[in-house]
């Protein structure tokens, strides 16, 4: 089963509604609650950077063989160092960007906390794409 | 503790399109970072924040937070009660500032953070 939406990149009060209508859809599929939790956070996350950092993007959302696979890709700056980005309090954000509550450098980590996999393309210049995935359980 | 207890500890008015009385909280968060929320919250919490965007409901809407409480005198805006409204999330207000709310919650017999340990 497949999803797609556009995050629009012009207006930080919508960021978010993607993972907000994941995670209803993924409701509405019967996905154990701690599954949706996590998927939720990671996808949010992420959709916040890419408002903040590439002008919006594209995330698209595959479910299949006990497996939530979240691919968001932009066309933004990419990352110049991912490493650094990945560490806890490391921000490249702006500060409007941390007065509306965001930008504290817990965004990447968060990500990886929340998956079981994650994967960067990135680059400087050449967007980023992220790919997550998150496994569901047999037995849940 | 009841939410219509915990109204009544940290001296809160309740957003009344936002109420229920069906709501339990056993622990707390105060912050102002949604990321820091989202990053060590793991327990269902009264949120207590200073910070006022439609983003804090839209943190509590991912996390299955059920309450949330603006500190120093803060209202939320309608964009943002509605939004709470629409998914069962109760809003209060206090004048305390988010250190005495916490306190007196604390005091009330909410003691336990509803984080994650930190590494």
């Amino acid at each position: 089963m497949r999803f797609h939406y556009t995050v629009p990149g012009d207006d930080f009060s919508r960021a978010g509604n993607a993972s907000s209508e994941m995670k209803k859809a993924l409701q509405r599929l019967g996905i154990p609650h701690e599954i949706i939790k996590r998927t939720a956070v990671a996808m949010y996350e992420a959709e916040i950077n890419m408002v903040v950092h590439a002008g919006g993007g594209e995330a698209d959302i595959d479910i299949d063989h006990g497996c939530i696979t979240i691919v968001m890709s932009d066309k933004g700056p990419g990352i110049a160092n991912v490493e650094l980005a990945m560490q806890d309090g490391y921000s490249t954000a702006p500060q409007l960007v941390r007065e509306l509550g965001f930008g504290a450098g817990m965004g990447m980590s968060n990500i990886k906390r929340n998956t079981d996999e994650m994967n960067i393309e990135t680059g400087e210049g050449r967007g980023t794409t992220i790919t997550m995935k998150i496994r569901i359980p047999e037995d849940a | 503790m009841t939410i219509s207890d915990v109204r009544a500890a940290i001296e809160a008015e309740d957003i009344k399109e936002t109420w229920r009385d069906d709501v339990e909280i056993n622990s707390a968060c105060g912050a102002d970072l949604m990321s820091d929320v989202m990053a060590f919250v793991k327990d269902q919490v009264l949120l207590l924040t200073g910070l006022i965007n439609i983003q804090v409901i839209r943190t509590a809407v991912l996390m299955d937070i059920e309450a949330i409480c603006f500190v120093r005198g803060k209202s939320p805006n309608q964009e943002m009660i509605d939004m709470a409204r629409d998914n069962g999330i109760v809003l209060l207000k206090t004048r305390l500032p988010l250190f005495l709310a916490c306190g007196k919650l604390y005091k009330a017999g909410v003691c336990q953070g509803g984080v994650r340990a930190i590494d």
